[in-house]
């Protein structure tokens, strides 16, 4: 498919912004939704909207049907062994906090080590903090090399037996650094300690197949990978799962309820307390449904090449710094000499161009590259190389005209 | 939007207090110390205001982020020093005001070149830049009336 077809997919793409046709290279914050997503979801509203487990009626039943549906396209799509290891939720934040609560809070000690590392968005930070305080173990984190990327060295000397939990990041969302999870892995299990990875930056750019990779949990968002925000997936290995305790606890997600003493359902039931997001499941469903029409590895060759035509560009830009390691996922962070990167996007914004300028959530990594914020592209299966010789002239723009001013 | 509304978000004067910012720097410690981020974005304000007599003896700040903020902070420096309380804090709702895109040319005060901050009004996302130090003096002026 071409590329001006893969964009008549995206009707929100079709516009102009400030006098210029709109260059979108903010997908690594949300992507963009194709018509068969929205659709999905306007059916769903508009023919069988009901509540699912419970009607006995025609439309509850096709709810249900659909929503499961959508669990069993996830479980496709990531090479779950199992629909019971796939739990919806409403994003990565919240995959993250439910390994915390339900894991984290039950099973850590004092003198216990949470291993981190320092590229890590803050929800892969925080939850692990309060997790800390709460249980009196302590995060340890492994050393970055100097182009932003981690050696199983490192991994090998930070994680120890005193290890209970390894959480890292499979695609950071500021260097672009794709990590060895495998690696990770094995490592953080020849220790005895468990993996938790987010996965929010990996699973809508490229394949990722939880019986190789051997994680125990994997959490990432379907508004990253074109479905709607809202809705994120908790993977976790079934064996863990059925020992931890749910978080929410109150309709759908119980067996028996007493007076005094109640029982949950199965998994993946018992961690999904509430109606849950039934829309927003069918339309992460539609999301998978549209990549798997391309091929993930077709996604991630077409933004690689298209991240190395941007490092390729940006480098002969005098007075630009690019961050982060050569090999990478699709995204370029950057910085002009002399302006903010807030001051930055406004020129480009002005250009219609949208890009991202701040810390990314990110604040500590934003320290170990010694700077307060930066500006960052990315890139999805809608941007081709002409969007990124738009973004070179407005970064041109934007030299020329605080060049200017100051 | 042309190049011609950005020059109404980054006029001269604005680039003049960024490049060359007024009342840079710490005071000692009779002052209120306010530390002020913005968590979205990262900017961040270190306000030192000294209060005597019901007056803004001295203002000084340190800080990072964009040519909004960090002008706005030096402007704002400028503005209140010598002032007292009563109408540094008028001046505070003034400039909110004008953040809001309302009329503020009737107003009592001469202000200055906070008047080149005006054209933040029509950059939403930037606003939150431009009231950082604002806000930052309305809080040390509370802080000091607690003490």
């Amino acid at each position: 498919m071409t590329i001006k077809a893969i964009r008549e997919q995206f009707p929100i793409l079709n516009q102009e912004v400030n006098g210029h046709p709109l260059v979108y290279l903010d997908s690594a914050a949300t992507s963009q939704k194709p018509l068969s997503v929205i659709e999905s979801m306007e059916a769903y509203y508009k023919q069988h909207n009901s509540n699912v487990h419970r009607g006995v009626h025609t439309l509850g039943t096709r709810a249900t049907d659909q929503y499961e549906g959508a669990r069993d396209k996830v479980k496709n799509f990531i090479n779950a062994s199992s629909t019971e290891e796939v739990i919806f939720t409403r994003g990565t934040t919240t995959s993250l906090n439910t390994v915390a609560y339900g894991y984290a809070r039950h099973v850590l000690q004092e003198g216990d080590e949470i291993v981190l590392t320092e590229m890590e968005h803050h929800s892969n930070i925080i939850p692990w903090q309060q997790a800390a305080k709460y249980t009196g173990a302590t995060l340890k984190y492994i050393p970055m090399e100097a182009d932003g990327t981690i050696t199983l060295d490192s991994v090998r000397s930070t994680v120890t037996e005193n290890t209970k939990l390894v959480a890292v990041t499979h695609v950071s969302n500021v260097l672009g650094t794709i990590n060895p999870i495998k690696e990770i892995a094995q490592i953080a299990h020849e220790n005895g300690a468990v993996i938790v990875v987010d996965g929010a930056q990996s699973v809508p750019h490229m394949q990722v197949d939880m019986q190789d990779l051997d994680c125990d949990f994997y959490a990432f968002s379907g508004h990253k990978m074109c479905g709607p925000t809202g809705i994120g997936v908790l993977y976790g290995k079934k064996a863990l799962l059925e020992e931890m305790e749910p978080v929410e606890f109150g309709g759908e997600m119980i067996d028996f309820v007493g007076l005094y003493d109640s029982t949950w359902k199965d998994l993946p039931w018992k961690f999904e307390g509430g109606t849950p997001i039934i829309a927003g499941a069918i339309g992460l469903g539609a999301a998978i449904d549209f990549l798997s029409d391309f091929g993930m590895n077709n996604i991630l060759e077409h933004e690689q090449q298209i991240a190395n035509y941007a490092q390729e560009k940006l480098s002969e830009v005098d007075g630009l710094t690019i961050y982060g390691p050569k090999e990478r996922g699709g995204l370029v962070t950057f910085n002009i000499d002399g302006v903010h990167p807030h001051d930055t996007a406004t020129v480009l914004d002005a250009e219609g161009i949208a890009v991202r300028a701040g810390h990314h959530c990110a604040q500590p990594l934003m320290k170990w590259l010694d700077v307060t914020a930066t500006a960052r592209a990315s890139f999805y299966l809608y941007n081709d190389e002409s969007d990124i010789d738009r973004l070179v002239e407005g970064i041109q723009r934007a030299k020329e005209y605080f060049g200017d001013v100051i | 939007m042309s190049f011609n509304n950005l020059d109404t978000l980054y006029r001269q004067v604005i680039m003049d207090h960024y490049k060359n910012p007024r009342n840079r720097g710490t005071l000692a410690d009779e002052s209120v110390t306010i530390d002020m981020n913005n968590p979205t974005c990262g900017d961040r304000i270190e306000l030192h205001l000294q209060v005597e007599d019901g007056k803004v003896k001295d203002a000084k700040f340190e800080g990072e982020g964009c040519s909004i903020s960090m002008s706005s902070a030096s402007m704002m420096t400028q503005a209140v020093k010598g002032k007292n309380i009563e109408d540094a804090l008028k001046m505070s709702s003034i400039f909110s005001k004008m953040m809001l895109g309302e009329d503020v040319e009737d107003v009592d005060f001469d202000l200055g070149d906070i008047e080149a901050l005006q054209g933040v009004s029509k950059f939403p996302a930037r606003i939150k830049c431009a009231t950082l130090a604002w806000k930052a003096m309305e809080k040390a002026v509370a802080v000091d009336e607690e003490e």
